[in-house]
């Protein structure tokens, strides 16, 4: 039954690490921003010069 | 800010959407196949590689590899690609995954039409195969994470965690389930036995849905749902939620796959448990998706690939509460081992998998070739016949499967067992052909589309290169923020690191503790090695794919009991390389098939099943009677199964043949006993000593 050691302290510092990542993508500001990432992806990227007609 | 001109690359779309079409009716002509030989046994042709038992691999690999997997990357190049706001990190790199990838399919069809199968289920592919996977899987990682890092839009969006989770978890799920010791260029065991080999092949099996069939699809419709309907995802809060809790829980879901068997309770208790919980996290997956469509559903009267979405999205809905349900054991004692997973199963594939790729394609390709889809109303067509198809394809298997629950469980006022087992089959051929009927409209449909995407490409003009503008992400100025700078360009890899974590703390606390304490896995003393013409035998049936058809765990319920025997123990499989408790019952379970019958009883019977059972669908063997076995081989075969800890004598792997001769000289007696003539090393007779080796040892000897 000995295993039990090595389980918790593995999921214990599993558990740590993620929530360092998650706290970690907060301070970056990955989630800052929920409105625009879902309308961005509806632009394309065309170059301004470019006079392509857009298809709907 | 300079904008920076770049082009993104369409042709590996391309060709990767072509090989996903091209697949994909492969994929279902096999099943199709298949389905048929249920049956009409005679249409495997009497030829070895057609055989439902090596059909059922090529079906399920080139379903779920070749056409999902093609689907995937088309997807992932497509969308990656212009979320990111730069092309691929290398042309080369997808050259070399796409031709990497069509290259392991070519393989892995010849192959395991050959019989060169580890017998183990969506891990059938031997190990230089499966070493090609890992290599051409580490190219599509670094073409991947290169375009990540060089992205210019220094959001992630949430597809692309999707993919990162995605890359990840399979490159753990592959190497660790493929732990195989080769013994020849073609041939190899499991490295694991038993009970655990049953729990590391359905934490893959299982992961194999999650991180295949579902994280990625998600990441597609993440990005084309919206697109398509030019609408914002519903909730993106939601679907940060969502990801995260969806890819720590579902790596605990395996051993729903393994419900009363002899895995030791406490982990099937896990299973259960992290099933129920997974109803959330896919939940918001299909309410994001359909709440997208606020506002837009006249569109979705309109347009083919909207309505593809709609299905698809609803069938990921259904397939995800209809498996926690199924994950319950109480449901699981009636499921297991029917139709009805079968059922389950093409809902998520005909419905998720297959409307998701078939929409997305009739998306891409009219962008692609700059023109408008050759015929609106076919891609209709196409709609509802694959709709139809899935239902038709799946309620007679739910009919099924209840009725053939039911009837193996039911007893007569004396106590004994109603219904043989060949009768719960015949009662059910009707489903089995109306389910053939559903699958040839689903492939009838992507006929159809086959035709419509060939025609819209031919009146189309291709873009190869798709021209686009956008600012590299700006560097921050002061010298201490450029150290800074560097971590904001290893997010991804950060990303990466903690999805591997998060979802290896699952697989580690459910497998190693089946491994390190002994008393999960009982010993029994009397449990001894396979002799080495059993061995032989047994690599026989895992070759032609017996295990596709029979199961050998007998579940702790009355009339499995009665009908099969004791019921099994962990300790019985310890020496199982690798383990064939199957997950279907077309034909009986075999686990204690020891002794039951006379040898003479198999011959016949794998000569012609309806020989010996009227009625029976099993496909016949002849060539087992004819081909001689490999003796070659057993010398190899005895000491890996050795290297891997079964305890045969020092030194036996030189005598094994002289002990096989022995035993095929036995069994070649008693059968002529019954006017059988054969030679002693025919592979049938290799077979009959494993079958009639199963499930023996645990019986107690009379006392003489």
């Amino acid at each position: 039954m000995s295993v039990i050691i090595i389980l918790i302290i593995a999921s214990v510092s599993i558990a740590a690490f993620f929530l360092a990542a998650f706290c970690w993508s907060v301070k970056d500001k990955q989630y800052d921003d929920e409105f625009s990432p879902p309308l961005r992806i509806l632009f394309d990227d065309k170059p301004a010069s470019d006079k392509e007609s857009d298809k709907q | 800010m300079q904008l920076e001109k770049f082009y993104y690359d369409n042709k590996i779309v391309k060709w990767f959407g072509y090989a996903t079409l091209f697949w994909g009716v492969i994929g279902m002509i096999a099943g199709l196949w298949a389905a048929i030989q249920i049956y009409a046994p005679s249409t495997s042709l009497n030829f070895a590689p057609t055989t439902f038992g090596r059909l059922r691999p090529v079906h399920t690999n080139a379903v779920i590899f070749a056409f999902v997997g093609n689907s995937i990357f088309t997807g992932v190049y497509y969308s990656l690609q212009r979320l990111c706001k730069s092309r691929m990190f290398s042309d080369k790199l997808s050259a070399l995954h796409f031709w990497g990838w069509q290259g392991i399919i070519v393989a892995a069809a010849l192959t395991l039409l050959l019989g060169y199968t580890t017998g183990k289920e969506y891990a059938e592919l031997e190990w230089p195969i499966d070493i090609a996977i890992t290599l051409v899987w580490v190219v599509f990682g670094i073409n991947m994470f290169g375009t990540i890092i060089k992205r210019r839009e220094k959001h992630l969006y949430v597809a692309i965690w999707f993919y990162i989770a995605t890359w990840v978890t399979v490159a753990m799920l592959h190497i660790v389930n493929s732990f195989e010791l080769p013994v020849s260029f073609m041939k190899s065991y499991s490295w694991y036995a038993g009970v655990q080999d049953a729990l590391v092949q359905w934490w893959y099996g299982h992961n194999a849905v999650a991180f295949f069939l579902t994280t990625p699809i998600l990441g597609l419709m993440y990005y084309f749902l919206p697109k398509a309907a030019n609408r914002p995802v519903y909730s993106y809060r939601l679907s940060i939620i969502h990801f995260w809790a969806l890819i720590f829980i579902y790596i605990w879901a395996g051993p729903h796959h393994l419900l009363y068997t002899a895995l030791p309770d406490w982990a099937q208790s896990l299973g259960v448990v992290f099933s129920i919980m997974l109803i959330a996290p896919s939940w918001g997956g299909m309410l994001n998706g359909l709440f997208t469509l606020r506002g837009a559903w006249d569109k979705v009267r309109e347009e083919p690939v909207l309505k593809f979405f709609v299905v698809a999205v609803t069938c990921y809905g259904m397939a995800t509460f209809e498996g926690p349900m199924m994950s319950l054991k109480s449901v699981n004692a009636i499921s297991h081992f029917s139709d009805w997973t079968i059922a389950h199963v093409h809902i998520g594939g005909l419905g998720w998998n297959g409307f998701m790729a078939f929409g997305m394609i009739y998306y891409l390709i009219p962008k692609m070739f700059g023109t408008q889809l050759y015929s609106k109303k076919l891609a209709n067509n196409h709609f509802w016949i694959g709709t139809i198809g899935i239902i038709v394809y799946a309620v007679p298997l739910y009919w099924a499967g209840f009725a053939q629950a039911q009837m193996w469980k039911t007893f007569t006022e004396e106590g004994q067992l109603k219904f043989q087992f060949l009768e719960t089959v015949t009662h059910i051929i009707p489903m089995y052909v109306t389910r053939s009927i559903g699958g040839a409209l689903y492939l009838s449909g992507a006929i159809l589309m086959a035709y419509n995407i060939y025609k819209t490409v031919k009146q189309g003009k291709f873009i190869p290169n798709e021209a686009a503008e956008a600012a590299p992400i700006a560097k921050e100025h002061s010298p201490k923020k450029e150290y800074w700078h560097r971590w904001i360009e290893r997010k991804p890899m950060t990303m990466l690191v903690m999805s591997l974590i998060v979802v290896a703390i699952g697989g580690a606390l459910e497998i190693i503790p089946t491994f390190l304490v002994k008393s999960n896995v009982p010993t029994i003393s009397s449990v001894k090695p396979y002799t080495p013409l059993e061995l032989q035998g047994r690599d026989i049936y895992i070759r032609e794919g017996c295990y596709t058809c029979h199961s050998q765990m007998i579940r702790p319920f009355r009339d499995e009991v009665a009908r099969y025997g004791e019921y099994s123990k962990a300790g019985e499989f310890v020496y199982d390389h690798p383990f064939q408790w199957g997950s279907k019952r077309t034909g009986p379970d075999l686990a204690r098939e020891g002794g039951k019958y006379p040898d003479s009883w198999h011959y016949n019977h794998m000569l012609d099943p309806r020989i010996m059972s009227p009625g029976s669908i099993m496909p016949a063997y002849p060539w087992l009677l004819d081909n001689k076995i490999d003796t070659a081989s057993t010398g190899a075969k005895i000491r890996a199964m050795q290297k891997m800890g079964v305890p045969y004598p020092e030194g036996f792997d030189q005598e094994a043949n002289r002990a096989l001769m022995l035993q095929a000289t036995d069994i070649k007696l008693s059968l002529k006993a019954d006017k059988i003539e054969t030679a002693s090393n025919a592979e049938i007779v290799a077979l009959i000593a494993y079958l009639q080796r199963l499930g023996k040892d645990i019986k107690a000897q009379p006392k003489k």
